[in-house]
Order: C-alpha cells, then structure tokens, then sequence
C-alpha cells in the first residue's frame, strides 16, 4: 500500500494518495493502489464509503482533492477526455434507454464514441454475437429481463473497445443463472486482457476476483489477492485458530458456545457454526464442552477465514483504532 | 478530438427517436394550444355588447322613448325588462339579471320642453370594471350626443368634430388581440416542457450518469437535446400561425418570415429555461412544477392579458427580464401592425441577450449541480 513511486505504464490504473473532501467531510482519505492489466478488480465497502467517489475521480468526473490517479498511463486531471474515450462504464442500473430498441441503444452508444459506420456496424454485430443478444435486437430495451438488460448494458460499454471497465454492482437484482453467466463473461474477456474494475456487495463475487480491496469510511482497509488476505495476522491473530462446528441445532449451539471460555468470536453460516478459538483449546476438548451442555456436534474442523471474515476482522480493528484515536 | 460539440450527432439521433416513440405526448403537447387557441379565439370575447338592462320610464312620452330607442341602438344595452317602480328596479340589479338600471323621471319630456336640463338616472354595476366602464362610456357619450344635438339642432356642423379612428385592429376583434400574444405563452409552455422532461428523465433513469462518463461534451449534450425540440417549437409555431390566419381570421400584415425568423431567438431562451428548471429538478413531478413557475409571470407581466402599463412600478422592471415581453411586442408588431425589422431589431436582440444569459446560468448550475454532485 506504500512506495508506489514507479513509472505508470504498466498498469491499468494507479492511485496514489487519492483524496476528496466535500466541504470539511473527507470522503476519500489518501487512498493508494494499483491494478495490473488483465485483472479483476474487486473494489468492496460498505454504502457511503467512498466507492462511487473513487470511481467518479477515476473516470475525472470529480476533481482530486489530493494525490495522482494515472488510468490506462494518462493522468486524469489533465487528460479526462482521453481517459474516457478509453474506459467503459456500466452503473448498477443499467443504464439503458427503455423506449429504444437493443440496436438503438448500441447504434447511439457507438456514435457517441464516434465509430466510423463500418466499424459500428461490425461492433454491434460482434456485441449481439457474444452476448446471445440476437433474438431481441428489435425490442424496446424496457421489455428485456433483468438478466438481458444487463447483457444490453455491457454490450454498450464495450462498443468502442475499452482496455478498462468500469462495472458498478453489475449484478445487483441479477438471477443467480445471469449472474454466473456474467462472471464467465468477465473472465474470458479478462482473458484477452480486459481490466476491469468491478464494484460488489457479494462476497461469493469478491472471492473470484482476482485482487480485491476494501474501502471503509474513505480509507482503504485491505488490499491484495484474495489468498493474501486471508493470511494476513490481523485477520489470524496469533494464539487462534479458526474453526466450524456442523451442527444439526445451530441456533441453540450458537448461544452455547459464546458461553464457553476459550471461543473469541462465533457466526452462524447456514448449519454451521464459525469460531475463532484460542489454539489452546483443542478440538475434543470443544466437541465435549458442547456435548456437556447437551449441544449435539456432527463435526468440527479447522477452517480458512472467508474474505466476509477477513474484512468483518479489519472492519474491527479500524474502528477500535478509530475510536481510540478518538480519546 | 477536442471538438466541444462531441457527441452531439448520437443525442440528436437518440433523442429524435424519443420524440417519435413517444407521439403521444408530442401530439398532446402540440394539439393543447390548439384547444387553448380555440378558448380564446371563440368563447372569450373582451367587446362588451348587449349588457343586460332593465328601465324605469316613469316619463313615457316622446322624448323619452326616443331617448330609450338610442340606448337600444349602441348595441351596448340590451333591453331585459320594463319595470314601474324603484324597488323593481333596484332588485333586478341586486338579483344580477341586469347589469344596468336606467331611471326616465317623470318630469323629463317637461324639462326638455322648456328648455330646462333634464335628468336621467344610470344605475350601473360595479361588480365587473369593465362591463361598469363600457357603460359609464357609451351612456356618458350617449347623453353628451343628445344634448349636442338639442342645442345645436339647425347649426350644420359642429364646432370640434372628434373623428378616433382606430388603426391595426379596427373592428376590436378579441382574437386579434388575444392570439398574438397567446402564441408566445403557447411556445413558453410546449418548450420549457419538453426539454425539461426530456433531460429529468434522463436524471431518473440514471441514463445522465452514464453519458457523463463517455466522451460526450456537455455542449453537445444540451445542443443535441435543444435542436429537437426547436424543431418541434417551430412546427407549432407554423401550426399555430396557420391556425390563426385561416380559422380565426387574424390578418397577418406583417412579413411572415421575419416573424419565424425573430421566433427563433424567442425559443432559444424558453428552451434554455427548460435546461435550466432540468439542472434543479430531480424528478419529472418535480419539473412538472417548476415549469409553471415562469408561465404565470408570462402571463401577467408581459401584456399578454394586462397593459404592461397596469404593472405596479415596483414589478415593472421585472417584465424587462420575461422572454414573452418581448415576444409579445413582436407577435403583435409584426401580425397587427405590420412592423418591419427596423422596429423590432431591439426585442430580437434583447431575446438574444436573455437566452445567451439563460443558457450560461443553465450550463454552470447544470455542471456543478449536476456533473459534480
């Protein structure tokens, strides 16, 4: 997250030291990263965090308060224009015009990026080939389904050929077919060297990227590949280890084992229970602790923390730094 | 590359398919000021004739029946009821089945003859200032005429002979006054609503977001959404003209194409407004309300229903900065009193002026309200 001081050719985007502030609010607070070409990008946070910030001020919609951002090598305050002609952004309402046809909403996508007819029209055939988009190409974009209005909106940010996509909760109100059909989508164009920077409330999503980070309350938290994360000492302090409990009565065991001395911190997931546990504390040990409070344990097993437990994890220490910044 | 109006082809494309998807609401908002035209131009009629009038002719004799015969005859009065007493006479009044009350005492004839003045007494009802003033007016003048007559009677002429003759509009026909001044409240509202509407929804449906994120600059944006709706106004405009010349009959004495040619800069600014009221609204109810706001100013401030001259002096300078005010000085130069460019040139340049300054506060609100929110 520091020393970010070499050339910015290689990378899709680079930020360094990013800030905003709006009045006396600092809605981004010095945030640095990069993001290599071909990469997905994950950029998570909570609503009002900062995300659609950092977006706006890498797209240079929104002047910098502080810092550099290069986007695909050129600098985004002096060359907005250029960065724009380079990107595609699709925001999380799809932002499709209901009252014109697929092609309409392709053939005026292309146009605003200027694309010589010829070009325009071997795009859109390209975009309707690759997205099944074939059968719908004379109906009103307010008459697709969620899925295919998506699909639509894609088409339309790819059109002119971006290196780096912007995609802002692509799949909020998704069906889950659609939305792994999406995430096939992005990795084969990833595959062909497509940078895209996706924006998600969804941890299974967070977990495919291939770099993810997490923004809360304007400062970036965490940063690296999902793997690296999960090792990271915040998210394992030292003397635990993680565990989950199978359990045919979760919520009773759940209660149990927060009573138990020894168990840290315990979620439920589904018919399981997650707990961070002191490594003292060994594995029999806990089964006969539950037994003994008549909770009956189908299994228990050590476990690697998920991205949800990694950025539960730092979101606490934040906070606690926060508030003890704060006295 | 660094052309400022790029984009401007695609929203004009777009937005000319939103227009033609959407006939509904452009026939709606084409054919309303036909409707409001036809309000005007046949049910309102501001000439007051054949005002209801009852009479007291407590006289009866020659005199005053002759007297009675030219009151009828102003097409002013019309004759409801012969009453023969006060109180009926006060009461028809009261109830509003007469709007005048003429009382012939019973010594008029006597009066006369001996070469005495002699009264007549006109009730008139206040209720309604001009239906009062016409009948204070053609009464006074009626008496005045009677009088004359009676001193003068063998003498030829008269000494004074007061000749009006009214110009441009000699037959005080309502729709001549009306329509011209109907058209540029009818452009107002066509206008600022369309391209209000046709930017909000934009904002609604977050589809504005998006083309900020492309390369489209912002004036090929506004350009590609005015243009459209220029053309739209202009339709109405010939739409309205046509209307006015060959159903109402308001002869046109001017040079018709001057008048579509000083329309231009008239729409221009109403357009801008409609950007304007686009960058503060959030939502097409929103806007919906918003755009009345600058209609009733134009309504009242510009001369269109009220002389400009019965504005208070401290509101008056505030028709300088109505649009309308203008436009309505050229609608009714050019229809009813043939005026040529040499009279109008200021009004046509003023409207310039106003729509350049409204475009800029639009485009500047637009960018920082809009664009940097």
């Amino acid at each position: 997250m520091s020393g970010l001081s070499l050339p910015a050719n290689g990378s899709a985007i680079v930020a360094e030291n990013l800030s905003r502030k709006f009045g006396t609010f600092v809605a981004v607070n010095d945030v640095s990263f990069r993001v290599e070409k071909g990469e997905i990008f994950g950029f998570l946070g909570p609503n009002g965090s900062g995300k659609t910030t950092v977006i706006k001020m890498l797209t240079g919609l929104l002047p910098l308060s502080g810092g550099t951002a290069h986007v695909e090598g050129l600098d985004v305050r002096t060359s907005a224009e250029e960065v724009r002609e380079r990107i595609g952004y699709m925001s999380q309402n799809f932002s499709l015009y209901n009252d014109l046809t697929v092609i309409e909403n392709l053939t005026f996508y292309g146009r605003i990026y200027s694309l010589p007819t010829d070009q325009l029209k071997r795009r859109i055939n390209e975009i309707v080939e690759v997205n099944g988009l074939g059968p719908y190409i004379t109906r009103l974009a307010g008459k697709l389904s969620g899925g295919w209005k998506q699909r639509l909106a894609l088409g339309c940010a790819m059109l002119h050929e971006p290196k780096l996509l912007f995609l802002d909760e692509p799949t909020a109100g998704i069906d889950p077919v659609a939305r792994r059909q999406l995430w096939d989508l992005l990795f084969e164009l990833s595959g062909h060297g497509i940078t895209f920077f996706v924006t998600t409330h969804y941890m299974d999503e967070a977990e495919r990227c291939s770099h993810v980070a997490y923004i809360y309350y304007g400062k970036l938290i965490a940063d690296g590949t999902p793997n690296s994360l999960r090792e990271l000492p915040d998210v394992n302090p030292q003397g635990t280890i993680r565990v989950e409990i199978t359990t045919p009565e979760v919520t009773r065991a759940l209660r149990s084992a927060r009573e138990l001395p020894g168990i840290r911190s315990a979620t439920i997931f589904g018919q399981s229970i997650h707990a961070l546990i002191d490594d003292s504390l060994s594995l029999d040990t806990l089964r006969h602790r539950l037994e003994d409070k008549s909770v009956a344990v189908a299994e228990i097993r050590p476990l690697a923390p998920s991205l949800e437990d990694v950025f539960v994890e730092l979101t606490y220490k934040h906070q606690a730094a926060l508030e003890a910044n704060r006295e | 590359m660094n052309n400022i109006f790029r984009g401007f082809g695609a929203v004009f494309y777009k937005e000319a398919l939103h227009v033609r998807r959407d006939a509904g609401t452009l026939f709606f908002s084409l054919t309303m000021p036909l409707l409001q035209m036809f309000l005007l131009g046949f049910a309102i009629d501001t000439n007051i004739r054949q005002i209801n009038t009852v009479v007291y002719n407590a006289d009866g004799h020659r005199e005053s029946r002759e007297l009675l015969d030219r009151f009828r005859n102003s097409d002013t009065f019309h004759v409801i009821q012969y009453v023969d007493n006060d109180h009926d006479l006060n009461d028809l009044i009261i109830a509003g089945k007469a709007r005048v009350g003429i009382k012939i005492p019973v010594d008029y004839s006597d009066h006369l003859l001996h070469q005495m003045s002699a009264q007549v007494l006109v009730l008139i009802d206040g209720s309604d200032s001009s239906v009062a003033g016409q009948a204070i007016n053609v009464s006074t003048a009626i008496g005045l005429d009677e009088s004359l007559r009676r001193v003068v009677q063998d003498r030829a002429a008269f000494a004074v002979d007061m000749r009006p003759k009214l110009l441009f509009n000699p037959d005080s026909r309502s729709p001549n006054f009306f329509l011209p001044g109907l058209t540029a409240i009818m452009l107002l509202n066509v206008t600022t609503f369309l391209t209000a509407f046709s930017i909000v929804r934009e904002k609604e449906r977050g589809t504005l977001e998006q083309l900020f994120v492309t390369p489209v600059r912002p004036f090929g944006l506004l350009l590609g959404k005015l243009l459209p709706y220029l053309f739209i106004g202009f339709f109405e405009l010939c739409l309205i003209l046509t209307f006015m010349r060959f159903v109402f009959l308001v002869p046109i004495h001017g040079n018709v194409f001057l008048l579509a040619l000083l329309s231009l800069p008239y729409l221009f600014a109403a357009l801008s407004l409609g950007i304007l009221i686009s960058s503060k609204a959030s939502s097409q109810a929103e806007a919906m309300q918003l755009a009345f706001l600058p209609i009733l100013p134009s309504v009242f401030f510009s001369g269109y229903i009220f002389p400009r001259e019965t504005i208070p002096t401290l509101l008056y300078p505030l028709s300088y900065l109505i649009p309308a005010t203008y436009y309505i000085n050229i609608t009714r130069g050019i229809i009813l009193r043939g005026a040529n460019i040499t009279h109008l040139w200021k009004d046509g340049l003023a409207l310039c002026i106003l729509g350049t300054l409204l475009l800029t506060i639009a485009a500047r609100r637009f960018h920082n309200k809009v664009i940097m929110a």
